[in-house]
């Protein structure tokens, strides 16, 4: 933005430089701030998370063993 | 009551009470590990373990981390005892858990997002029967 004087007139020379100028102070600025922030934060997981939702087993042996784990299941509820 | 005399009145109650409803009292549930099912801080996993919904406490995670072992255990066991691996024996008690939660409970569904128990089936994966 160019300066203007009371007259209303506008000044030439070094605005548009001071303008710029400012405008790269400003971003270096900010540049700077951000290196020295560090402000990424990631919470991880303190454990990974192991779950396999993907087990190989045919309905055939669900079947089979479906009795085992119901008794499995019953005879230590203090578990399950 | 001597040391033998309140043994025997247990063992007694014990059996009155198994025989009226069937339920197995000798082995119920430890109060922290019921209170964290119904309040939906750790759930059912279609593995057959038990899992911990969103951050909780060390408490709750060290709670479920123990029970996780326990079972691991008892699947292994199994395993051993009668065959399939440890996976399928947990798998297929996994699908039994799970249809076994309480209205309210969480449960993990077969794409790994945590359910709340409603009042009809719950989601499991095809083969659970």
């Amino acid at each position: 933005m160019n300066a203007m004087n009371r007259g209303g007139a506008v000044s030439p020379g070094n605005t548009d430089r001071e303008a710029k100028v400012r405008t790269g102070w400003a971003i270096g600025a900010v540049a700077v701030g951000m290196t020295l922030c560090g402000c990424v934060t990631v919470n991880a997981p303190d454990k990974p998370i192991e779950i396999n939702l993907n087990i190989k087993i045919t309905q055939e042996v669900v079947y089979r063993f479906d009795g085992d784990a119901k008794r499995l299941i019953e005879e230590n509820a203090d578990i399950f | 009551m001597s040391n033998r005399g309140r043994t025997f009145t247990t063992a007694l109650l014990s059996v009155a009470l198994l025989g009226a409803g069937g339920m197995a009292l000798a082995q119920a549930r430890d109060p922290a590990y019921a209170a964290a099912r119904s309040a939906g801080q750790v759930g059912e996993r279609p593995d057959g373990y038990l899992g911990v919904v969103g951050n909780q406490s060390d408490a709750i995670r060290d709670m479920a981390a123990d029970i996780n072992l326990k079972r691991k255990k008892a699947y292994t066991d199994q395993a051993q005892a009668e065959g399939g691996t440890v996976e399928q024996r947990g798998f297929v008690a996994g699908c039994n858990l799970i249809a076994r939660t309480s209205a309210g409970e969480k449960y993990m569904d077969p794409a790994g997002a945590w359910q709340t128990r409603g009042s009809g089936a719950p989601i499991r994966d095809p083969k659970c029967i």
